[in-house]
């Protein structure tokens, strides 16, 4: 079936089997490698993408059921060439280590609110593993970009 | 992806009706909401054999809502099916009348699952661990389920047959969830294995002196002895940490055990304010 949704700030039609997911919609037929499959059952958040402005594991969400709504993956967070405020953090801060994390860490720290407690990112990215960090460099990192409340 | 992810077919209705027409037309569809359960089976290549049609419901905003009347003084909070886990957490009228759904909706998983799973799907699943359940039972629910025939009212006392089973047709879907929200003070308390993605090893809601608890029975379960002692006047947590054992059947299983469950759900009992001096 074909599914117009909005990529990136941009209109895209794609062709998709009824159940296929979100996730190889995104990595294959619109060719954006950037969302990354870690357990394909909704507990990693490695394959976070914002639907609608709202962070969503897109191991979980069928394409079909994006039909006129807004995606944004890790490759439209910042505008070409340019670092998300995030990304800069990240690099900074030593928030990625092997980074196939980082996409989705990043996607899910971007709709937590300005200037957040320690704790709102916490849970913020409670839904999102990293098997390297050990997580204090990452929270430092949207702690900087976002800023802190102390 | 472990399922012939090409072999499944989509209905997409646009309105309710249209999809009660296509449920009562059209045999074995499953209704999909925000599919964290669904989608899940599907990658797993463990969705029930012979499961391969869908009827898509996300599309459908009219089971989109929370509402809220009053009946008599007491507060009814309507859900539409589709009512989100966040949708919950950001609701103020949920938050003031019953924060304990609130509540529960935080600890369900982590944001991703928040946004998509439903209330609907919650009780549609059918899981015993299921975290909004004890909430639900707590109050006076009643489920209002919908076929192209009309309407049905279901207490969710009533709804759940058995591990997993429940009085809902093929043709019905589950639209509306009413609670009426007795006075008392509220709590709600899970423990899993962390804060965040793990399913309850114990889940406990209460409501005054109504207690209803999920993961230790085949469904949820409401604390009646526990609540007829109290209601009799008893105030002795020995004794209620007794009678907990006639109204719970908890069984060992990969993510606990039965003599663990039973131990934590008596301390969760014993947290409630009623045994707090
Ligand atoms: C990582 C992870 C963590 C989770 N953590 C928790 C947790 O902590 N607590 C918890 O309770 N759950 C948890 N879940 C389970 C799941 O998120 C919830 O059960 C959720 O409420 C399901 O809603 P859904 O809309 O996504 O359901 P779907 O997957 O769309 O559907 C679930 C079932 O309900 C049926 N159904 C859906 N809507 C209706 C309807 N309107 N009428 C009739 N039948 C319907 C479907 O046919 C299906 O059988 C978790 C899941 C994942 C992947
Ligand atoms: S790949 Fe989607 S949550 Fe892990
Ligand atoms: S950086 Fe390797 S998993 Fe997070």
């Amino acid at each position: 079936m074909k599914i117009t949704l909005t990529l990136n700030r941009k209109r895209r039609t794609v062709d998709v089997s009824p159940l296929e997911r979100l996730l190889d919609t995104l990595r294959g037929a619109l060719g954006l490698t950037g969302t990354k499959e870690g357990c394909g059952e909704g507990e990693c958040g490695a394959c976070t993408v914002l639907l609608d402005g709202k962070p969503v594991n897109s191991c979980l969400v069928p394409t079909a059921q994006c039909s006129g709504a807004a995606i944004t993956t890790i490759e439209g967070l910042a505008p070409r060439g340019k670092l998300h405020k995030l990304q800069r953090a990240f690099l900074e801060c030593g928030g990625a280590q092997c980074g196939i994390c980082t996409p989705g860490m990043i996607l899910a720290a971007s709709a937590l609110p300005d200037r957040p407690t320690r704790e709102q990112i916490r849970t913020g990215l409670a839904g999102n593993l990293c098997r390297c960090t050990g997580y204090e460099k990452i929270y430092d990192a949207v702690g900087v970009a976002l800023g802190t409340k102390k | 992806m472990k399922s012939p992810v090409r072999q499944f077919e989509l209905l997409r209705p646009r309105t309710l009706r249209e999809a009660l027409t296509m449920l009562h037309n059209e045999s074995g569809l499953v209704p999909l909401a925000g599919g964290t359960d669904l989608l899940v089976l599907m990658n797993a290549g463990t969705l029930p054999r012979g499961t391969h049609r869908f009827l898509d419901l996300w599309g459908l905003d009219e089971l989109r809502s929370i509402r809220r009347t009053l009946i008599g003084r007491r507060p009814q909070l309507v859900f539409g099916a589709l009512t989100t886990f966040t949708d919950c957490i950001s609701s103020r009228t949920v938050l003031r009348d019953l924060p304990i759904l609130a509540q529960a909706a935080r600890e369900v998983g982590g944001p991703q699952i928040q946004n998509r799973g439903t209330l609907g799907g919650n009780i549609g699943n059918a899981s015993p661990a299921a975290d909004s359940l004890p909430v639900l039972r707590a109050a006076d629910t009643e489920l209002v389920l919908s076929s192209v025939a009309g309407e049905r009212r279901i207490p969710l006392a009533d709804y759940f047959t058995g591990y997993r089973t429940s009085v809902r047709r093929s043709d019905e879907l589950i639209t509306a969830i009413e609670v009426l929200v007795p006075p008392g003070k509220q709590s709600f308390r899970k423990v899993g294995t962390r804060a965040a993605q793990a399913i309850s090893k114990v889940v406990l809601a209460a409501i005054g002196k109504r207690i209803a608890l999920g993961s230790v029975a085949p469904t949820v379960v409401r604390a009646t002895s526990v609540e007829r002692y109290l209601a009799a006047g008893g105030s002795e947590f020995e004794t209620a940490r007794e009678l907990l054992t006639d109204d719970i059947h908890p069984i060992d299983d990969i993510r606990s055990t039965a003599a663990y469950r039973l131990r934590v759900a008596q301390n969760l009992l014993g947290q409630l304010p009623t045994f707090q001096r």
